[in-house]
């Protein structure tokens, strides 16, 4: 057996008299510190749940009576605390607490393709381009749960006016920003960055979608697609794409993100559709955001998101079971 | 012959049962309270408004995921046991395979519940259509007779079947890794889905290999 004797231990690994001399002081020190960072986070957390209402730049909207659904509106705090936005990460709380970090500032968006008067806009004069509107839609997502959100922009239709398509233009495919030092999830290989989705030019041309800048009065948080952001509100969520830098008109219909991911599982058309189940979970129904807690069951969804009358349409004749 | 311990038993007396160091009951205690911390969490979460704007969704994946903890937690029982030379940390299998128990009856009871609002139509057409729903439901139905004879009356009881029926616990994890897989392919998010199955990978790949070595 091997006995280490006194002659083995170096000096080098005794600690020395004025630090062990300090020793109740450091743990001390040591616990403080532990104890300190605990207090910063629970006290931002406070000051948090304090400050939940609406903040940031006034951008107000006139209302338009035609687009209002009467159902309550979800939280400023819950609508920017409970986002998909895989560019900061796949958590629901990621993009609220990483969106920060994306520059908004200077801004422009690409209008290309098969238009006559192809552009790049500045987000002031996209700003300016129409009145701004503020409309009360139903988001519904993908994933089973919905939002009632008080939008603040106008219809898509008043700039695709501006640019004026040619009569190739089948297709309006919208790329959406890539800042790599801003966003942790385009570091990682979820999807093939930048996201990209896309819509036929007559659901482009839909007076309901709307090119967003507004939140309950004021600028789009980042989280929620800053500077500007698409809403589509008869669709699932994630065909409204967020902080938009490119729109290109074509004759074929784009690739978009999660058709390349998982095409069978996210259809082109993602329209809302209470008879078409996702794989893994069902889509009849729905829990809203807000409303629906641990004592009520979850509501039905309504075809087309409860857009049927404006939108159904779009779609006559067309089989929403292959084409989803 | 007694366990080696660091404090000496005087002659006569048995020595006390330790785990590293610590007596037997109070690592119980202490492995009992450490099993009730997530418990815990979602409680003070609830009442401090913590639970995030789909606090059905947060509990959900959250009761997943500590079931999950708690079964590698007790698949890791066996390799430190041996790896650690400490025999008596058997004395903590049972409690944390009851704790996977516990807490994978509350996440079927979050979707029983809170997804499917007992509605047993619903539910049954869910585990025949979907593959996700039912390589979980088959994974908590092979917990149902592993929680059931985890007695010590069953083990005497089985005798030697005990072991064998018990060895189902290995399905389970891959039940619940391909459960946790379909969960994430579908956005291609995987990285918790490697850690998880890296880790039971070894858990498993260390009883293949032990079994091998020693025969």
């Amino acid at each position: 057996m091997l006995i280490r004797r006194a002659s083995d231990i170096l000096p080098s690994e005794i600690t020395p008299q004025s630090v062990y001399a300090q020793r109740r002081r450091l743990m001390l020190q040591a616990a403080a510190s532990a104890a300190a960072l605990g207090l910063t986070g629970w006290a931002n957390r406070q000051a948090f749940a304090a400050d939940a209402g609406p903040s940031g730049a006034a951008l107000p909207g006139a209302r338009n009576d035609e687009f209002l659904v009467m159902d309550k509106p979800a939280s400023w705090r819950d609508i920017t605390q409970y986002n998909n936005f895989y560019e900061f990460g796949t958590g629901k709380t990621d993009p609220a607490r990483y969106a920060g970090a994306m520059s908004t500032r200077p801004w422009t968006l690409d209008v290309e393709g098969e238009v006559l008067r192809p552009r790049t806009f500045d987000i002031d004069d996209l700003l300016k381009l129409a009145p701004m509107e503020e409309r009360i839609y139903r988001l519904r997502c993908v994933e089973g749960w919905s939002m009632v959100i008080p939008w603040v922009g106008y219809s898509l239709e008043k700039l695709i006016s501006k640019v004026e398509p040619t009569g190739n233009a089948r297709y309006v495919e919208f790329v959406t920003a890539v800042q790599p030092d801003a966003m942790p999830g385009v570091r990682g290989r979820v999807i093939d960055w930048p996201y990209v989705e896309a819509l036929r030019l007559d659901e482009a041309r839909h007076p309901l979608t709307m090119l967003v800048f507004g939140l309950y009065g004021h600028v789009l948080p980042n989280q929620n697609g800053a500077p500007l952001r698409l809403a589509v509100p008869w669709k699932y969520g994630f065909k409204s794409g967020k902080s938009l830098v490119k729109i290109r008109f074509t004759e074929k219909q784009p690739q978009t993100s999660w058709v390349k991911t998982a095409a069978h599982e996210y259809g082109f058309y993602a329209n809302v559709n209470p008879n078409v189940d996702h794989p893994r979970w069902s889509q009849a129904t729905e829990r809203r955001i807000g409303e629906d807690g641990f004592f009520k069951p979850k509501r039905q969804t309504l075809m087309f998101n409860g857009y049927a009358d404006q939108v159904a349409s779009l779609y006559q004749g067309m089989d929403l079971k292959a084409n989803y | 012959m007694p366990p080696a311990s660091p404090s000496r038993p005087l002659p006569g007396q048995p020595a006390p049962l330790r785990i590293a160091g610590i007596p037997l009951a109070a690592a119980k205690t202490l492995f009992f309270l450490l099993g009730l911390v997530p418990l815990a969490r979602w409680i003070w979460l609830g009442m401090t408004d913590g639970l995030g704007a789909n606090p059905v969704e947060f509990l959900t994946r959250s009761s997943g995921t500590w079931t999950f903890i708690c079964l590698l937690v007790t698949l890791a029982n066996t390799p430190l046991r041996v790896l650690l030379r400490q025999p008596l940390l058997i004395r903590l299998r049972r409690m944390s395979g009851l704790f996977t128990f516990f807490y994978a009856c509350l996440h079927v009871m979050t979707y029983v519940w809170w997804d499917q609002w007992f509605v047993i139509d619903s539910i049954v057409a869910d585990v025949i259509e979907r593959p996700f729903i039912a390589l979980g439901f088959v994974a908590f139905l092979t917990l149902v007779p592993l929680a059931v004879t985890s007695t010590q009356g069953w083990m005497r009881r089985l005798g030697p079947r005990w072991r064998a029926l018990h060895r189902l616990v290995y399905l389970t994890g891959l039940f619940a890794i391909l459960h946790f897989w379909l969960h994430r392919a579908g956005k291609n998010d995987l990285q918790d889905v490697f850690i998880f199955g890296g880790v039971l990978a070894v858990l498993l790949g260390w009883r293949i290999w032990r079994r091998f070595r020693l025969l």
